[in-house]
């Protein structure tokens, strides 16, 4: 892949904690290519979401670097080219669904006429239709993570950053979401970063899973994902969905994921 | 789409009836206790001639129907029914306290903001707010309506000042610790988009702080009536009920149930800017039920 295509570029990038002494992340080199879905797998406490936090600009790293579009982070972040999902939605309570898909639209200066029309669309992409005027307390937690990433991708934002975005929710909920978030994506042609703790989930979702060794945060191994698009619930009977979802657990083994694969075996 | 919204289905009719009958009823049994509990204690003083802690009679302790009936007579020989005078006397230190409510939760408010967002001012501010609370307002009611005398400011805004430095307090506190009660993750979603701090205070950190600063308009707005009415006497304004619990004060021994019903009025003034603020905030706080403070 040529570094023009790259969306984020990472070179070197090393984090440490607590004045040195505790080392996340190590020596991470990684490009992401306009297009892809790409998700960060490891063990807990490996320094997945500080890497996504990282490649956001919400913390810096301690060497290395991280281009966004070949800007840096920072101008990335200034230029407003993220779209952030936690775990938690982090909606705002005191607004409506439409009123928390228009947050970053009003932080861009739309007009009203410009954020009505984008908001439609955007409730129309989550299938959330007739709920615009709920306040978030009222929905279900699948439908308020609709909400939120129906906020994150409002304003087209070049990069999706997602942080565990299904973890709080059940099994059910969550394949569900699996299938719509990989329409949107085939919708929208977003380029996405998931970090996720699910082995099955980032092998169906991905186009290339990057496994990250238990601290400190090192690259184990890279998995592109050769499974047909668009995925559907069938895909994931396929017996290569399972040699991927293999391939990927085994690498996490190599590199100290012991609590992982327990947590795999439950799945 | 099989997601289901958990919305709370809208009461029926007989049920919010029901509800609305219930409190009612609730009520008056409160009433009806502490008329008990009234009418008890003095009968049962005045049957065993007790007199610790005071000596009760009906000068000290009246008759509570006799108290509700004093406000039903002229208060002088063929003058105005008390009622009529304590009517004017609250809507005259209602606008005191409304006037200085409003003030003291504006200037509270901004303090509050400024003070969140400069670190070194909480430091070395906050100590000096803290004091200013513990001088007694009896205190410092005579200098504000003397100094403020000197610029010709009419007294009854003199006394609303007096009730503005009682509101402001609270407001201040509260804002300071609702504006930082914003979560993390809905900061860094402000980050994210590069916010300014302008559209984070009001996009986020207001919004946030409201259930705190309702908490405070709450207190304040009960303090804002006390503070007009002790801000009353040191200005020797007669037109409000700090005038006419002086006035009913000095005639005590002749009168005793004057003075009570003044207390009532103003107990029930207290109470109507209590509920204004608990209506308000029903109108403007959009929380899930559980988190409203």
């Amino acid at each position: 892949m040529s570094a023009n295509d790259a969306v984020v570029s990472i070179r070197r990038l090393s984090k440490a904690f607590g004045g040195g002494r505790v080392t996340a992340l190590q020596d991470i080199s990684l490009e992401v290519a306009r297009g892809e879905f790409v998700s960060l797998i490891g063990p807990s406490g490996c320094g997945k979401s500080t890497l996504l936090r990282i490649v956001g600009d919400i913390i810096e790293p301690t060497s290395g670097e991280v281009t966004v579009n070949g800007k840096t982070a920072r101008r990335a972040r200034l230029d407003r080219d993220y779209g952030i999902v936690f775990q938690s939605p982090v909606l705002y309570d005191w607004r409506t669904v439409a009123k928390n898909i228009s947050l970053p639209l009003e932080m861009l200066g739309w007009d009203r006429a410009r954020r009505t029309a984008r908001i439609k669309e955007m409730v129309e992409l989550v299938e959330l239709e007739s709920f615009e005027g709920h306040h978030p307390w009222q929905l279900s937690g699948g439908m308020q993570q609709r909400v939120s990433i129906a906020r994150a991708l409002s304003f087209e934002p070049a990069l999706l950053l997602m942080d565990e975005p299904f973890g709080a929710l059940d099994e059910m909920t969550r394949e569900r979401l699996n299938l719509e978030l990989l329409r949107i994506w085939s919708e929208t042609g977003s380029t996405v970063v998931f970090v996720t703790h699910s082995i099955s989930e980032a092998v169906f979702l991905s186009t290339r899973v990057v496994v990250l060794s238990a601290r400190p945060g090192r690259i184990a191994g890279i998995v592109p994902v050769d499974l047909a698009q668009p995925r559907t619930a069938a895909t994931r009977e396929d017996p290569r969905f399972f040699e991927l979802v293999t391939d990927v657990r085994e690498r996490l083994h190599a590199g100290g994921a012991d609590e992982v694969l327990e947590e795999a075996t439950l799945e | 789409m099989s997601a289901i919204a958990v919305e709370r289905p809208r009461e029926p009719r007989a049920e919010r009836v029901r509800a609305a009958l219930g409190r009612g009823a609730v009520f008056v049994l409160v009433a009806a206790l502490l008329w008990g509990a009234w009418e008890g204690y003095r009968w049962l003083w005045m049957h065993e001639h007790w007199t610790k802690p005071f000596l009760v009679d009906d000068i000290s302790m009246p008759h509570l129907h006799l108290i509700a009936r004093q406000l039903f007579e002229p208060a002088r020989v063929n003058g105005p029914l008390l009622i009529t005078i304590l009517w004017h006397s609250a809507l005259f230190t209602a606008k005191e306290a409304a006037v200085g409510f409003a003030i003291g939760a504006s200037v509270g408010f901004v303090l509050g903001v400024v003070l969140a967002h400069f670190r070194i001012l909480q430091r070395g501010l906050l100590p000096y707010i803290v004091a200013s609370q513990t001088i007694p307002i009896i205190a410092i009611a005579p200098m504000v309506v003397v100094g403020l005398g000197n610029y010709n400011i009419a007294a009854w805004l003199r006394v609303a000042v007096i009730a503005a430095y009682l509101t402001f307090f609270p407001v201040t506190v509260n804002t300071l610790r609702g504006l930082q009660s914003a979560e993390p993750r809905a900061l860094e979603l402000m980050h994210s988009y590069a916010a300014s701090r302008w559209a984070i205070l009001w996009k986020l950190r207001v919004p946030s702080s409201l259930p705190y600063l309702f908490s405070a308009f709450k207190v304040s707005a009960t303090a804002s009536v006390v503070g007009a009415i002790i801000g009353e006497a040191p200005s020797s304004i007669p037109n409000g009920l700090g005038g006419a619990i002086i006035n009913f004060n000095q005639y005590y021994a002749l009168e005793p149930k004057n003075l009570w019903a003044t207390n009532l009025v103003a107990a029930a003034l207290g109470i109507f800017f209590f509920v204004a603020v608990v209506v308000v905030e029903k109108l403007v706080v959009r929380r899930a039920p559980e988190h409203v403070a």
